[in-house]
């Protein structure tokens, strides 16, 4: 029952905003299909620490900047289309497992205190990627591409173009039913993650994962090192998050360089926590129905803010205090039953 | 923590850091009776919302990033008193009387939700903190207020994102008892009502309730077994708490000389956070004392930063240097806390 409920409000709100904004489904439809491809996997990257018992990952912001990294990589030796979208996420996962692996030997450190420490190491993790590239690139970082270095000759500028990928795997097998425009490969791609994820949860390391997740000391029993499979669980984490961040900037086709990455983790816990997951547990489906839930209230709330109070910007404080809210009302409930 | 003749390594490193950014200024010639004067200023400006902290971190609650919604209370009783239009240091009180019934409404509602996530307070008091700032987002944008000065100037509705306080009582405290030496001016009312508050506090702490909020924080299964009721003595702390967040923005807003609503108080936790755990680092006894070191070191800081990241013409990195500086602290003391004794 108490399962449903987050799930419920949403569907509930989703149906009045859509009342109230007058938006045709199919336009709905169109930004809804846009956004799972856009977000999914960056959600499906949140799965894994939760049946790990670490909570909500918030450091997958540092695997989006390990993703920005890789692409401001491959803009820097200015590899064009296919090839520089696998280099850009080569390099990303290769950064991001090193990332992982630190983040999980702080997080060992730090047993029942996760989120927060997460969500810290989140900000370090921006501070350090802002300073590297606002000081140090064309300073001890050699700069080979004039077009994103700013003008003093040190700093990337603050916003880059990635139109040379845009939708370059958008756009295969897209499928045209009347005003409908369905990218049927990246769909496929996304539910391919899913697999993926739901897969590896039922290998020997996802055993491992869930066994230290419900019961730590019982899993130390049972012969399980712990704290190698927390670190793994991150490292996973993270090179799922890079690699959504990639497909997340080459679906919009340019980069806030030192933004962009800010609010990936709140949207996307959000979001996840929309499809009935909790701080405890999340399954695949929680991440896919929420990333639809979610997002059709998102693509909603503005004009349903706009044509109810002749305010859009009302629709946008509401959303944001929407995905915060999510988030304290999961943190709450969930305590609530570990106490029962 | 490596302890090396009496001295930890936080000690050091901060030491040691600041001796480098001084060295720095002096070569720079960055004029020292400025920042000095900077130094006192900020200390005050900072040091209500830190001390703010104190009694939340006194009851075992841990670091309350949810600085938000004693911001929000305080930012509301600012706005009620500029809105009828209160001035010069009279209508500053006055500010501060009207936060208070916002602050203990909204403190009451803010230790429901902590007491029901007990053991995961920081995390869940940093989204509490986020929430109640956007839900005021909304509100500030329709918020029934008449002061033309606070609204958008068309449509006349919804307040503007910063108001200037200069007609009403931007830096009265600045202003007041205010001693000139040479070129250092020494902002004695600042200093004076910083030091009742501290006094307040410290005295607060050894009333009876006080004495609960500390043996508490030390050991709850103690205190219950003396008949401390749990709940109750951390509802406390956390409104106390609020109360002074409230004045902490007051105080800073009237010096900053604007008020500002919106998203602007999303991350103001964080530094606060940052500077009583720096105090934390460096005195190991009263919380207090914690909270006017730490404020003194990471301002000293934040003041000597500016001109530094100036002269060598990369302006922004003493921005992303502070925001580096704050977390890792933060980061620094939740890997070295002992565990919750729960």
């Amino acid at each position: 029952m108490k399962r449903i409920t987050v799930p419920f409000v949403f569907v509930v709100l989703a149906i009045v905003g859509w009342h109230y904004s007058q938006l045709s489904l199919s336009f709905i439809t169109n930004e809804v299909l846009i956004r799972f491809i856009r977000d999914g996997i960056l959600v499906l990257a949140l799965i894994i620490p939760i049946k790990a018992g670490m909570g909500l990952n918030f450091a997958i912001t540092i695997g989006a900047i390990a993703a920005q990294i890789g692409w401001l990589f491959v803009l820097d030796i200015q590899m064009k289309g296919f090839a520089g979208i696998i280099s850009a996420a080569a390099f990303g996962c290769g950064l991001s497992i090193i990332l992982g692996w630190l983040i999980g030997k702080v997080l060992n450190r730090v047993k029942g205190k996760e989120m927060v420490t997460t969500m810290i190491m989140g900000f370090i993790g921006t501070s350090v990627y802002q300073f590297i590239f606002l000081v140090g690139y064309g300073t001890f970082i050699p700069s080979h591409n004039k077009e994103i270095i700013l003008s003093r000759g040190a700093g990337v500028r603050s916003m880059v173009d990635l139109h040379e990928y845009r939708n370059i795997i958008d756009k295969y097998w897209m499928l045209q039913i009347g005003s409908l425009e369905i990218p049927l490969f990246m769909i496929l791609v996304v539910i391919s993650f899913s697999i993926l994820i739901y897969y590896i949860l039922n290998t020997r390391i996802g055993c491992h994962i869930k066994a230290v997740g419900q019961n730590s000391g019982k899993a130390e029993l049972l012969g399980i090192n712990i704290d190698p499979v927390r670190i793994k669980a991150v490292i996973i984490s993270t090179v799922t998050a890079c690699l959504g961040q990639i497909v997340y900037l080459q679906n919009i086709g340019m980069m806030n360089v030192y933004t962009g990455h800010l609010n990936s983790d709140i949207f996307s816990i959000a979001a996840l926590l929309a499809g009935g997951a909790t701080v405890k547990n999340a399954s695949v489906y929680n991440a896919l129905i929420g990333i639809i839930l979610f997002h059709f209230l998102f693509i909603v709330s503005p004009q349903a803010g706009q044509n109810l109070f002749r305010n859009a910007a009302l629709g946008e404080y509401f959303r944001t205090f929407i995905a915060y809210g999510t988030i304290v009302f999961a943190l709450m409930a969930n305590i609530r039953t570990i106490k029962s | 923590m490596l302890t090396r003749k009496g001295f930890t390594l936080p000690q050091i490193i901060i030491s040691v850091f600041i001796a480098m950014m001084f060295i720095a200024a002096f070569y720079l010639h960055i004029p020292i009776n400025i920042i000095l004067n900077d130094v006192m200023v900020r200390l005050v400006m900072n040091g209500v919302l830190v001390l703010s902290l104190v009694p939340i971190m006194n009851a075992g609650i841990g670091i309350n990033f949810g600085l938000p919604v004693a911001v929000m209370a305080g930012l509301l009783g600012m706005c009620v008193a500029v809105n009828f239009r209160f001035n010069g240091l009279a209508g500053f009180f006055i500010a501060l009387g009207f936060s208070i019934p916002f602050s203990v409404l909204f403190g009451t509602v803010y230790s429901y939700g902590l007491n029901r996530v007990k053991g995961r307070e920081e995390i869940a008091s940093a989204f509490i903190g986020f929430s109640v700032v956007s839900a005021m987002n909304i509100f500030w944008a329709t918020a029934p207020f008449s002061n033309p000065v606070m609204l958008w100037p068309i449509g006349g509705k919804g307040m503007r994102p910063t108001i200037t306080l200069e007609p009403f009582f931007a830096k009265t405290l600045n202003r007041i008892f205010a001693i000139h030496i040479g070129e250092c001016i020494i902002p004695a009312g600042m200093i004076l009502l910083f030091v009742v508050l501290c006094l307040l506090l410290s005295i607060f702490f050894k009333t009876k309730i006080g004495k609960a909020i500390t043996a508490l924080g030390e050991n709850e299964i103690y205190a219950v077994i003396n008949g401390i009721s749990v709940g109750k003595t951390r509802a406390c702390a956390i409104i106390l708490s609020t109360i002074l967040g409230g004045f902490g923005i007051i105080v800073y807003a009237q010096s900053y000389g604007f008020i500002e609503l919106y998203d602007a108080p999303l991350l103001v936790a964080f530094p606060a956070a940052a500077s009583i755990l720096i105090g934390g680092a460096i005195i190991k006894s009263n919380r207090i004392l914690q909270a006017i070191v730490g404020t003194l070191l990471f301002q000293t800081i934040y003041i000597l930063s500016s001109p530094i990241a100036n002269e060598l013409l990369l302006p922004e990195s003493a921005e992303i240097l502070r925001m580096f500086i704050a977390n890792a602290v933060i980061l620094y003391a939740l890997t070295t806390q002992r565990p919750m004794t729960r």
